[in-house]
């Protein structure tokens, strides 16, 4: 059989008329105008530089810093350079938005859950937290407890005392800081095996109770494990930990771990404004699993308790994932309001004092912005891939 | 027999029967509502002799407060210094006008039935800004100018708020589409644009905007530090609009894009006529939620030295001629952006249910 050909085919189009041709076009024509804006700036900030005698490069990052900073988690003294004091504003910024993310989800959890309670006060007392907190701005937060609260806490010389342990005063918390001792090596072996041990009693429940049907009691054994063996491994070996308590020297307290009234404001106001987002986020989670669900479980006979742990909560958990992840980004890029009550973190010290002292702006700049763009990514790669090992498998 | 033995139902109205069946329905729920009622027993009756009862409210020296309660004497003596900052006092009635024409903008926007509401909420995206750049700043129709660096208070934390979203709101639009687009080169400066600003935090976004702005521009040609801050606000702010207008444009149907192809609808005609209009209307709520979280977040701008409703604040607090009022500063501020931020919200969950009508597939 012939090939027909159509005839009445319209004749093709002119070429400004053709989508392809248009697209390639505008695309081109987008990009030449971002080159040109680009190499304007460059060319613009080039020759301001020079004209103000600014170097370019990272060079800066070898010299002396010569500034003092209030707390450091790395060994850091002003004879180091401003590469140490990069590392410096990264770790602390990394344990407050560790710290506050640890504290907002144990609360946000917690208060989620409470607006949901049968008990009229506790759902309302919630509430009320919730609508009042995330109503007023992250910043005043944390000057509240800064300005308001954590300094008009008494002198090191009245602080609060507990039990001879714990200080509290307007230069920090003071804890009791443990020392390990030789044999602690007994204590660490007896947690890894405890792990490892709960790992195998899950293996072996769960196959027993394929063959068998009988469910064996795996969580409260776990708990049991995890904490006996440690604390027999502590006693066995001697109690092989010391405990360096804080005692006042002078006009201060020395000794112990403390916690600078900078870090104990900033984690306050991160952890309870975060949660008031969290508890939202958790109720609506929780709301979102529809009513059949649990009636089918109960119409299946489980036990309310199983009901929640393997149909509640696993759905909810995939409502709930995607927006505590951006939460915890923002709580993560809110650490940075440390600047204004001079906790040191990324922002204070390296765009604060280091970009002051060397007046590199573009660099610092870069590599600050160059931080933050790494940890959301990476939050939310690590997120995407929990995210599609609980998302709902359709076959 | 056993029947007829059995006791009368538990009574289940009325004030005792709600108490046992909303506070008292088990053990644990007993015991909770003790502890929570205590605790919140003991906290607000402190609370409310400190703010109102044992709180001084006339007088005008520092010597006039008792000291046991709120010195409320305080916010009212500065009280002009936090509403227009620095702005001279014989020219205030410019920015009077400008609140009063905030208000006809948008308080009928919670009214219901008002006649006018669509012309007003209009006038407040387009005639208001306008009015607001010649009125304000002053030096046209012969105003006496008045400079950025004396505005201050409430109305800079109004103007920056207001400005940011107002211009976040085309560029947002643009880059939405951006992203949505077959052209895979504007698709990937979109999502890099987006992404970088997203996940850069705020303040980081003002330090760059204050230094290193002057390095980016030509000689010559400089902002002032207001300006430059609505720069980066405007920047970092749009990024937010695009990603809640993209959920926008994907929540509408495929059928709708695709009966405007086949009505030979050309690509901005089928933007313009079609997508977007539904698109916005989705979004409108998303969009009250995003200036909430900008409005919060102006307060910011205090770090890099402009005095917005907090930064009035904070630097009459150190002022050695009150001492000690830090806290009901706070309070003060706290109640002013809670009232904003919490009607706002409320009318935005009130649109979000009357929105929700149509949109069903």
């Amino acid at each position: 059989m012939k090939k027909q050909t159509i005839d009445s085919r319209p004749a093709s189009p002119k070429p400004w008329y053709d989508p392809r041709i248009r697209s390639i076009f505008f695309q081109v024509v987008v990009i030449a105008l971002v080159f040109w804006g680009g190499w304007t700036l460059v060319d613009n900030t080039l020759s301001n530089m020079e004209s103000r005698g600014i170097s370019t490069g990272f060079g800066f990052l070898d010299e002396t810093a010569g500034f003092g900073i209030i707390m450091s988690m790395v060994p850091y003294d002003a004879t180091m350079t401003y590469a140490r004091t990069f590392w410096v504003g990264l770790t602390n910024t990394l344990l407050v938005s560790a710290m506050g993310i640890v504290a907002a989800t144990i609360l946000g959890f917690i208060l989620g859950v409470a607006r949901l309670s049968s008990n009229w006060l506790v759902a309302k007392m919630a509430l009320v937290y919730v609508e009042v907190i995330r109503n007023i701005p992250l910043l005043l937060q944390i000057f509240f407890w800064y300005f308001a609260v954590l300094s008009s806490l008494p002198s090191p010389r009245q602080s609060v005392e507990v039990g001879g342990a714990f200080f509290l005063n307007n230069r920090g918390l003071y804890l009791p800081g443990p020392l390990t001792q030789d044999g602690f090596g007994l204590v660490w072996g007896a947690i890894i095996a405890a792990i490892a041990g709960v790992v195998g009693l899950r293996i072996w429940a769960k196959k027993r109770q394929l063959a068998t049907g009988e469910i064996f009691p795996v969580f409260k054994v776990s708990v049991a494990v995890l904490v006996l063996l440690p604390i027999l491994a502590y006693l066995a070996a001697g109690s092989p930990i010391e405990w360096d308590l804080p005692a006042l020297k002078g006009f201060n307290f020395g000794g112990g771990i403390s916690i600078i009234p900078e870090l104990a404001a900033l984690w306050i106001a991160l952890s309870l404004y975060t949660a008031s987002f969290i508890a939202e986020i958790v109720r609506s989670g929780i709301v979102a699993v529809s009513k059949g669900q649990t009636e089918a479980a109960k119409a299946l006979g489980l036990p309310n308790g199983l009901t929640l742990r393997l149909i509640v909560i696993p759905q909810a958990m995939r409502v709930i994932i995607p927006p505590l992840t951006s939460q915890y980004l923002n709580l993560a890029k809110n650490s940075s309001l440390a600047t204004a009550i001079g906790y040191p973190d990324l922002v204070s010290v390296f765009m604060g004092t280091t970009l002051n002292q060397t007046g590199q702006a573009v660099e610092v700049v870069a590599i600050t912005m160059a931080v933050y763009l790494t940890i959301s990514l990476s939050i939310s790669l690590f997120m995407n891939i929990y995210n599609r090992a609980a998302a709902i498998k359709e076959r | 027999m056993a029947e007829s033995m059995k006791r009368p139902p538990r009574k289940i109205q009325g004030p005792v029967a709600w108490m046992r069946q909303h506070l008292f329905s088990s053990w644990y729920n007993s015991l909770l509502t003790i502890v929570v009622g205590y605790l919140v027993v003991t906290n607000v009756s402190p609370l409310i002799n400190w703010l109102f009862l044992e709180a001084n409210f006339v007088g005008s020296e520092p010597s006039d407060c008792s000291g046991t309660g709120a010195c409320w004497l305080f916010v009212n003596q500065r009280l002009n210094f936090f509403i227009y900052g620095f702005y001279p006092d014989d020219l205030q009635w410019r920015v009077d006008i400008i609140f009063g024409l905030l208000a006809v903008a948008f308080v009928p926007q919670f009214i219901e039935k008002f006649p006018a509401r669509k012309a007003c909420g209009l006038f407040g995206l387009t005639g208001l800004p306008i009015i607001g750049y010649f009125l304000i700043p002053g030096g046209t129709f012969g105003l006496e100018v008045v400079e950025s660096t004396k505005w201050g208070g409430l109305m800079l934390t109004l103007i920056l708020a207001y400005i940011g979203i107002l211009a976040s709101l085309p560029i947002g639009i643009v880059l939405a589409l951006g992203r949505r687009s077959d052209m895979p080169m504007i698709r990937g400066l979109c999502v890099v644009f987006i992404e970088v600003w997203r996940a850069v935090p705020l303040i980081t976004v003002l330090f760059m905007a204050s230094v290193m702005l002057p390095l980016f521009l030509p000689d010559g040609m400089n902002f002032e530090k207001l300006s430059r801050a609505l720069i980066g606000i405007t920047l970092w702010q749009s990024a937010y609009m695009a990603e809640v207008i993209r959920g926008g444009l994907q929540a509408i149907p495929r059928g709708q894009y695709e009966a405007a192809d086949a009505l030979g609808l050309g690509y901005w005609k089928k933007t313009g006529l079609i997508i977007l209009p539904q698109a916005l209307k989705m979004v409108i709520p998303g969009i009250v939620n995003t200036f909430i979280s900008l409005f919060k977040d102006t307060t910011l701008v205090l770090i890099i030295g402009l005095f917005d409703l907090l930064g009035t604040v904070q630097s009459t607090i150190t002022d050695p001629a009150w001492q000690n009022v830090a806290i009901e500063g706070y309070v003060f501020v706290a109640f002013c952006f809670w009232v904003f931020c919490f009607g706002i919200s409320r009318y935005s969950q009130n649109l979000e249910r009357k929105l929700d009508t149509g949109h069903k597939t």
